[in-house]
């Protein structure tokens, strides 16, 4: 490392896991996204179609992909944490046979 | 009561400056505030960095004019974080010290890269700049009473005291007051305008009486226009592109303009719709046919024609589902309000703002201001927007730089959380601020910026303060993050790293203290200089810079093993000098200049979908031509811990 980090970030062996999981999430929300904007291009008229309580498409899809984005990253920290806690417990499992 | 709360506010914010600064001694503490603050505070000063004048003041002016187009904004920035969670928090986190250069060059050491980083990060920076200084300008002109380029002077000196005080640790915590009160008065405003419910006839909360637009019946004959009723006189009419025509009236010994709605060719009959108009004369604006003055000023604009098919009618409190449903009715009609330019036979310019009745369906979907039914450029053109609005955040070196504050990488993925959860709830209300601005009769038509405040002061003059102060804390939040992020690229990237001209670390505070103080300058000329343009377009296209010169070096650095330096600094500049091209010369662009639209040579307004793949292929291309190092594989080696 030529210039190092302003807080100094030790060895993550959970770094691998997160960062399939990272780019796996967000190819699911991509495609999620990239659906939404191929409507509005592609059959436009269909947005205006009542979904649910008088509601277009158009305002429910939005309002679901601010929301699945929340859950998805809920899910994501949920899934690092678990990680994160396993390779802790392991170290310390490791450490405690070491001794 | 509002210069009350606004001083108060300045004035703390002004304290917590001082007092934080005498603890900034160190440049990590300056650029990184020490890199010690704690996740969730560093969430909401995300939402307090990101919710700029753009979303607050922009997408609500946007949705109230444009109904769901300006909503798609904020669907878009919202997504944009994902590509910030998943892709960059962690990985950046690591790599990276002060700037988001650090981070592209961190496993390079190339000067290319420096210079690229650097220059790029100020650009994204001065671009977004300049919607956050128009935003500043048209908010303290009601509030204050001053004029709007005094505005943008007040709001340069605060910002500049803020952050060459503390730099990052001041910036932060006013950036998480304001985001914590954004949203938490945003809540307040929403749950008043359900409670208040909808209405044909808004009367302001009962301030201001509502004022029924009037129509006539007229008739032509051959090319003489008559209008029906007695007492009026037709001076002249002016056709316009478009297919617009007005008409120039006089009544009382009043003149006005009028709209050409309705024409019938078979009977000759014709409706005129009354308007609203700015006439520039020799002695001065003339508002409606009388001299501008402090009680003839533009009426505030906005309301329901018909609810679910009634033309006079109250609901009372709705909840959420029923507001929407209720504006979604496709019997529910809205009165909009366009604007029209025209020279009349004395030579002198009209600023015409006409009413356009849409039907509630249409409001609720795509398509007044993107044209998603038009022809395949105009397509093509909101597919290259939502492109850069999902790409752009992640890319946004003010942003970026939020990742230093926090002690781990574990924080910066909690912290990106809290700021899409804070985020996302406010955008889901930016939505019910705009449709309630939109049938409020809360618009100015000269310019819609001022919607959400101005819905609030319907609430009373509290509210008005109360969400005015906000606003302009969010203009003195995000400028605050974008002067600390221009001043790190050339204080820290330019001279320390590419120069490497030798300081001490009190050297270099110094130097980024007056960095701050010249790109405060530039942001000052540059909002004076762009006044009146939605501040939601101007942040539009700082998104597709940062899209098309950032984003394709942080992802192929991070996911490409044969990345090179070289491949990562012609990425960079190729990205920045094409999407600044493209917009110098887009139809936008060209309406701004004064000059026809049509004439453009780039058809296109939004420049990612050409910018962003040529800087990817870009960098692919010249990093295949110069093969080297593993550094790409020692970047990634990194990342992964």
């Amino acid at each position: 490392m030529l210039h190092e980090p302003a807080t100094p970030a030790g060895k993550d062996p959970a770094g691998p896991y997160k960062i399939r999981l990272g780019i796996r999430m967000f190819i699911l929300y991509a495609l999620f996204y990239a659906s939404f904007v191929a409507i509005n291009l592609l059959s436009p008229s269909t947005m205006a179609s009542i979904v649910v309580a008088g509601l277009n498409l158009a305002t429910v899809y939005g309002f679901t992909l601010i929301i699945v984005a929340l859950v998805e990253a809920l899910l994501y920290d949920w899934f690092c944490r678990k990680k994160e806690a396993f390779y802790i417990q392991a170290e310390k499992s490791e450490g405690k046979d070491k001794a | 009561m509002a210069i009350i709360v606004f001083l108060i506010f300045v004035v703390f914010v002004i304290g917590l400056s001082l007092y934080l600064g005498n603890k900034t001694k160190t440049s990590s503490g300056y650029y990184a505030a020490g890199g010690k603050i704690h996740w969730g505070i560093n969430g909401i000063a995300f939402a307090g960095d990101y919710l700029s004048a753009a979303s607050f003041l922009g997408i609500c002016g946007l949705i109230a004019t444009a109904g769901y187009d300006g909503f798609l904004y904020s669907i878009g920035y919202l997504a944009g974080w994902i590509v910030a969670l998943f892709v960059v928090a962690e990985p950046l986190k690591r790599l990276g010290k002060f700037t988001f250069t650090d981070a592209v060059d961190a496993n390079y050491n190339s000067k290319g890269i420096k210079l690229a980083a650097a220059i790029s990060t100020l650009v994204v920076s001065i671009c977004y700049l300049i919607p956050q200084m128009v935003g500043a300008g048209v908010l303290v002109e009601p509030l204050l009473g001053i004029p709007q380029s005094w505005g943008v002077v007040m709001v340069g000196a605060i910002v500049i005291v803020i952050v060459a005080t503390a730099g990052m640790a001041s910036t932060t915590y006013v950036q998480f007051l304001k985001g914590s009160l954004l949203i938490i008065f945003s809540t307040v405003l929403v749950g008043a305008v359900l409670i208040r419910g909808l209405s044909t006839q808004p009367d302001q909360g009962g301030q201001v009486a509502f004022y029924q637009y009037t129509h006539l019946a007229a008739t032509k004959t051959g090319d003489k226009l008559s209008v029906s009723e007695p007492g009026w006189s037709v001076f002249e009419q002016k056709d316009i592109k478009g297919g617009l025509s007005f008409v120039r009236l006089g009544h009382d010994g009043t003149e006005t303009w009028w709209y050409v709605s309705d024409t019938n060719g078979a009977t000759g009959a014709i409706t005129l719709k009354e308007t609203q108009s700015v006439v520039v004369k020799a002695d001065g604006k003339w508002i409606n046919g009388a001299p501008a003055s402090a009680t003839n000023q533009l009426r505030l604009v906005g309301n329901l024609e018909k609810i679910s098919g009634d033309s006079a009618a109250k609901t009372g409190s709705l909840s959420i589902f029923e507001f929407l449903a209720a504006l979604t009715d496709k019997d529910t009609s809205v009165q909009t309000w366009k604007t029209a330019a025209l020279t009349d036979s004395a030579g002198e310019k009209v600023t015409v703002y006409y009413p356009k009745v849409v039907a509630g369906d249409q409001i609720m979907r795509p398509g007044l201001k993107f044209k998603v039914e038009g022809t395949l450029l105009e397509r093509l053109d909101f597919l290259s927007l939502m492109l850069a609005l999902f790409l752009g955040t992640a890319a946004l070196p003010h942003i970026l730089i939020r990742y230093y504050t926090v002690p781990s990488p574990a924080s910066a993925r909690k912290s990106t959380i809290v700021a899409i959860a804070a985020i996302g709830f406010f955008y889901i209300l930016s939505l019910f601020m705009g449709l309630g601005a939109m049938v409020n009769g809360s618009i100015n038509p000269a310019d819609s910026n001022m919607a959400a405040p101005l819905l609030a002061r319907t609430f009373g003059e509290l509210l008005f303060a109360i969400i005015s102060a906000i606003a302009f804390a969010t203009v003195l939040g995000t400028v605050s993050g974008l002067i600390v992020a221009g001043s790190g690229a050339v204080a820290h990237d330019l001279f320390d790293r590419y120069l490497k001209i030798k300081m001490t670390d009190h050297q270099k505070v110094t130097a980024g203290k007056i960095t701050a103080f010249i790109i405060g300058g530039i942001a000052i000329f540059l909002g004076i200089l762009f006044q009146g343009v939605n501040v939601t377009f101007l942040v539009g296209l700082a998104f597709a810079v940062a899209a098309s010169a950032n984003l394709p070096a942080i992802v192929m650095l991070l996911f490409w093993k044969k990345t090179t330096a070289k491949g990562i600094a012609a990425s960079i500049t190729v990205g920045i000098l094409s999407s600044l091209l493209l917009i110098a010369f887009s139809p936008d662009l060209y309406t701004l200049y004064g000059l026809n639209p049509l004439d453009a040579p780039v058809p296109l307004s939004n420049p990612g979908i050409i910018s962003i793949p040529l800087s990817f292929i870009t960098l692919i291309v010249v990093s295949l031509l110069t093969p080297k190092a593993k550094a790409g594989t020692e970047a990634k080696a990194q990342i992964a811990g």
